[in-house]
């Protein structure tokens, strides 16, 4: 490892255009020697430290070395029946397409309409798309993930409430739990996981339910929404955007706030991110929103002789950290906006008749998928009845003994729910089929659970 | 050329759902062949959602349609101070975009994904090596969810000395991003403002005034965010160390010092990187970013989880033994960390000195061609941003900041960061990044001084700019007052 140069560097790097020569003549205009001069105000006790990197790499090494790394994540070859948060679909292809045209990619913040029309009315068509999915009055243009957005919709129903507790429905995915259980340290809110809405009570700024829930079950919000208005509580609902294309607006049923998860019909599940929280409310909340929202507005001035033009701005940015500081409704400032983009596009790539078509291929391929694997000897589907695009699995072994079989057949069958409180998950595990689900891949998870059904009934 | 269809002169109040036709369609849905299964109670289903009807033709043109309204920086110098917009390297988004990334399920067998891992934990460390704060959680989504991080960090530690109920109070600058006080509310907080001094740095006698056993911590921009170092940094650590509470660093402009000086080194406790700044990741109009947050020996056990550890054999995810827990419903931005290390991999050390030594030259050039066309109330060699101020030219010919940049669109620029930091009247912010040739940087400098020239002699040139836009100045009043937020139907049939 070479040690720190303390001269100034030699020839240009290819994201560096300036030359030697560049340097001497910008260097002679400020009437400074060397580089390093211009750093003399650090303290020389802490400057160029000794520092451990890995070696650099030309474009082609680069290349090839991320290549082996890609390659090396041998669990994305195989058939996976994992969903719990994360699921594969059918992503229409001018969503990458269009989102990845560098006018959109490689701007900032849109904080120059003028310069910035393409973001903002795209920004606009996706706080649309999002009103009618959800059924809700106001969105904004999107935060970092489901989870960080159901917190944040969690602090909103505090500030509404001037409540200090909030309650969640299991079953909730864990991951959104722990993260509003993260958010909810500053302002020490008390977090209760709840098994009924008996559970609600006074005190409860929001109750929290997902959309289908963690174990995949349909949930009829209305019942929901009636407990926590009843105690004066809103219902926030944690719902899937692509199932909505089946399922009742939340808005519809009573849901005050709605959050959701986008990164799978954007793009991919990537490992986790980039995600796009979904965030909407009703109108009432519209100034306590956290995000950046974008308007409809005209131009100033009619350019020769026209009419004034319509036009997009950021907009009620009082509610901002930027202009709102310490009393704004949330810190928080870039967020997803380019996965928001592309969901926009691949929502509106399917149209009515598509989303509605794609949930719907996708409810009767996972329900398929469940009548094959119930027709097997020694297993049994436990899901209550109506759910989605997941459902529970019992087998001849244990979940984790049976998930570790599979996983020796190359088969990743899904997420071992087994030691859950719910009598349905018990020994159970948490399958996902998809639309896009490969018919091979289900057709290698039923021959595989046969075989290992067929071993265990050999062994006892 | 342009197609005579009605109103194509007011594209904006044509959104999707304006066009197209029912029945239109930009993708097919195949069919489910086999046994169908009954759908749930329809009480429990929608009849329908309003969602336009477009060929994919017709979509594909009315997305390239917008983006070409969008000035990124792949169209021009973009000199938005405080953002670092650098140029972002294409191999990043070629690597990331592998399918063994892509299509990795967050939940997938740890053995199965240690490409992704590894590459982690490459990144992990060399970001840990960078700020001399050597352990990191790749985890938070942007710089403010690495502040929230930290904070909690803060707050988490503070708990387990029994002083949380007594430490209420952060310090944070006058100069700060409104993130830095946003987060500390977040946090459970209250905020004490630090005045700047003359010289551009903390007011040191109110830190000292201010210190006492109710702060927890102080949040300070390094450099800060007039793109002056932070003078005597080194000293206030010790004076907050001595008070028992914590130093953290908004590292949003570590473009300047990486691989100079390192956060660990002068003092801090714990800091976040912007790797849509620094790291040369596409910020997409608004995100996705990634905020790592990297800390010292005593913070480590509360670090957000999931952090990447090497075991035995195979690298895992782990927890710290005292975490304030998850920020993100899985592992944060992976796409945005994988073009990070790309780009870290591509400079190496040498590499990433010659970044913050051009960026810091670049910004100083800048402040040497336009010093006495503007007024520069912190006169002092900068590092990698210089904030002028229009105050001159709106005192003697009416022309605001406001304007200023308006008129820097019609030479083909975006216009850098204005009215911030809050400290400087009439401020404009410029950060040029390293990656801007001489050439640009002159002519930067040639349209402010024409458009400071132009103030004096046709301040009405400015006040009604831009005129060479894709549109002109909108009503920002009135989106405001009377807020239309959605697209909604003419008439409902």
């Amino acid at each position: 490892m070479a040690g720190p140069s303390t001269t100034d560097f030699g020839s240009p790097h290819p994201y560096i255009p300036a030359t030697d020569a560049d340097r001497a003549r910008m260097l002679a205009r400020i009437g400074v020697d060397r580089i390093d001069d211009l750093f003399a105000d650090l303290p020389s006790a802490a400057r160029d430290p000794e520092i451990a990197l890995l070696p650099p790499l030309s474009e082609p090494e680069l290349i090839a070395l991320l290549a082996d790394r890609a390659s090396e994540n041998s669990a994305t070859s195989r058939p996976s029946f994992l969903g719990a948060g994360a699921y594969r679909r059918s992503v229409p292809a001018i969503a990458a397409h269009l989102a990845g045209r560098s006018e959109f990619a490689t701007a900032y913040t849109p904080y120059q309409p003028e310069i910035s029309q393409g973001t903002l009315q795209s920004g606009f068509e996706y706080q649309s798309v999002v009103c009618e999915l959800t059924g809700m009055d106001v969105s904004n243009t999107g935060l970092y993930d489901a989870a960080s957005a159901t917190a944040e919709a969690c602090l909103l129903a505090v500030r509404a409430t001037k409540r200090q507790a909030v309650a969640l429905l299991e079953p909730i995915h864990p991951g959104i739990a722990d993260v509003v259980r993260t958010y909810a340290r500053g302002a020490r809110l008390r977090i209760d996981q709840i098994d009924s809405t008996d559970a609600v009570t006074d005190d409860h700024a929001c109750l929290v339910a997902q959309q289908p829930n963690f174990l995949g079950g349909i949930v009829d919000l209305e019942p929901l929404a009636e407990a926590a208005h009843q105690q004066g509580a809103l219902l926030v609902a944690v719902a899937d955007p692509f199932a909505l294309g089946l399922l009742r607006a939340p808005g519809d049923a009573g849901a005050d706030i709605v959050t959701g998860e986008g990164r799978d019909l954007a793009g991919g599940p990537a490992y986790g991110g980039p995600s796009l929280g979904l965030f909407a409310a009703r109108q009432q909340f519209l100034r306590q929103m956290p995000g950046r929202i974008v308007g409809q507005t005209r131009e100033l001035h009619a350019a020769d002789g026209g009419q004034p033009r319509t036009g997009y701005v950021l907009t009620l940015q009082a509610r901002e950290q930027f202009i709102r500081r310490e009393r704004a409704t949330s810190n928080v400032s870039t967020a997803q906006s380019l996965i928001a983009l592309s969901f926009t596009i691949a929502v509106q790539a399917l149209g009515p008749q598509g989303l509605r078509d794609a949930a719907l291929l996708c409810y009767q391929k996972s329900h398929d998928a469940a009548r094959r694997i119930a027709a097997l000897d020694g297993y049994e589907v436990t899901s209550r009845d109506p759910w989605f695009q997941e459902f529970l699995v019992r087998g001849p072994l244990p979940a984790p003994q049976l998930l570790a079989q599979l996983d020796e057949h190359g088969i990743s069958a899904g997420l071992d729910v087994s030691d859950r409180n719910e009598p349905e998950a018990r020994d159970a595990w948490l399958c996902c089929v998809t639309e896009a689900t490969p018919a091979a891949d289900v057709d290698a998870l039923v021959a595989a659970l046969s075989l290992v059904g067929g071993e265990t009934d050999g062994g006892s | 050329m342009t197609a005579p269809r009605p109103s194509a002169a007011d594209a904006g109040a044509r959104l999707s759902f304006d066009r197209g036709a029912p029945g239109r369609r930009a993708v097919d849905v195949p069919r489910w062949p086999n046994e169908q299964t009954p759908l749930p109670d329809a009480a429990l289903l929608r009849d329908g959602v309003r969602l336009p009807e477009l060929s994919q033709g017709e979509l594909v043109r009315y997305y390239t349609e917008l983006s070409v309204m969008n000035y990124g920086i792949d169209s021009g110098t973009y000199p938005l101070g405080s953002c670092t917009m650098k140029y972002n390297p294409k191999v990043n988004d070629l690597v990331a975009s592998a399918a063994g990334f892509s299509d990795a399920h967050p939940l997938a067998p740890i053995d199965g994904m240690q490409g992704t891992l590894r590459t982690l934990l490459e990144l992990q460390r060399g970001l840990g090596e960078l700020t001399g704060l050597p352990h990191v959680s790749l985890a938070p989504a942007a710089g403010a969810q690495g502040e929230l991080a930290g904070a909690l960090m803060i707050a988490a530690a503070l708990d387990a000395r029994g002083e949380l109920d007594q430490r209420r109070r952060i310090l944070v600058p006058d100069s700060a991003h409104g993130t830095n006080p946003a987060t500390a509310a977040m946090a459970g907080f209250t905020v004490t403002q630090i005045p700047t001094a003359a010289d551009g740095s903390l007011d040191r006698a109110t830190v000292e005034r201010e210190l006492d056993d109710t702060v927890a911590a102080a949040m300070v921009t390094v450099p800060n965010t007039l793109g002056l170092w932070e003078h005597g940094i080194e000293d206030v650590a010790e004076l907050i160390h001595n008070a028992g509470a914590y130093l953290y660093a908004d590292g949003a402009n570590f473009n300047a010092i990486m691989g100079r000086a390192r956060y660990g080194d002068l003092g801090f406790d714990v800091a976040h990187l912007n790797l849509h700044k620094s790291f040369s990741t596409p910020h997409g109009g608004g995100g996705p970013g990634a905020g790592p947050v990297c800390c010292s020996d005593e913070l480590a056990p509360y670090l957000p989880t999931p952090i990447v550890a090497e075991g035995d054999d195979a690298v895992q995810l782990a927890t710290p033994q005292r975490s304030i827990g998850r920020m993100q419903q899985f592992h944060g931005n992976v796409g945005v960390l994988l073009r990070a290390y790309a780009y870290m991999r591509a400079l190496g050390l040498d590499g990433l000195r010659a970044v913050s030594g051009q960026a810091v030259l670049n910004a100083n050039y800048l402040r040497a061609l336009l010093h006495g066309h503007y007024d520069l109330p912190y006169d002092r060699p900068v590092l990698h941003e210089v904030v002028f101020s229009g105050s001159r030219q709106k005192r003697e010919h009416g022309v605001r900041t406001y304007d200023i940049a308006k008129r820097l669109i019609d030479h083909g620029f975006h216009p850098p960061t204005v009215y911030f930091p809050l400290i400087v009247e009439e401020a404009l912010m410029l950060e040029p990044t390293e990656t801007e040739p001489p050439e640009a940087i002159e002519a930067l400098a040639n349209a402010l001084i024409a458009i400071a020239e132009e103030s004096a002699s046709d301040a009405d040139a400015l006040h009604s700019a831009p005129h060479d836009a894709p549109i002109g100045r909108l009503d920002e009043t009135a989106a405001a007052r009377k807020p239309i937020l959605r697209w909604t139907p003419t008439e409902e049939s």
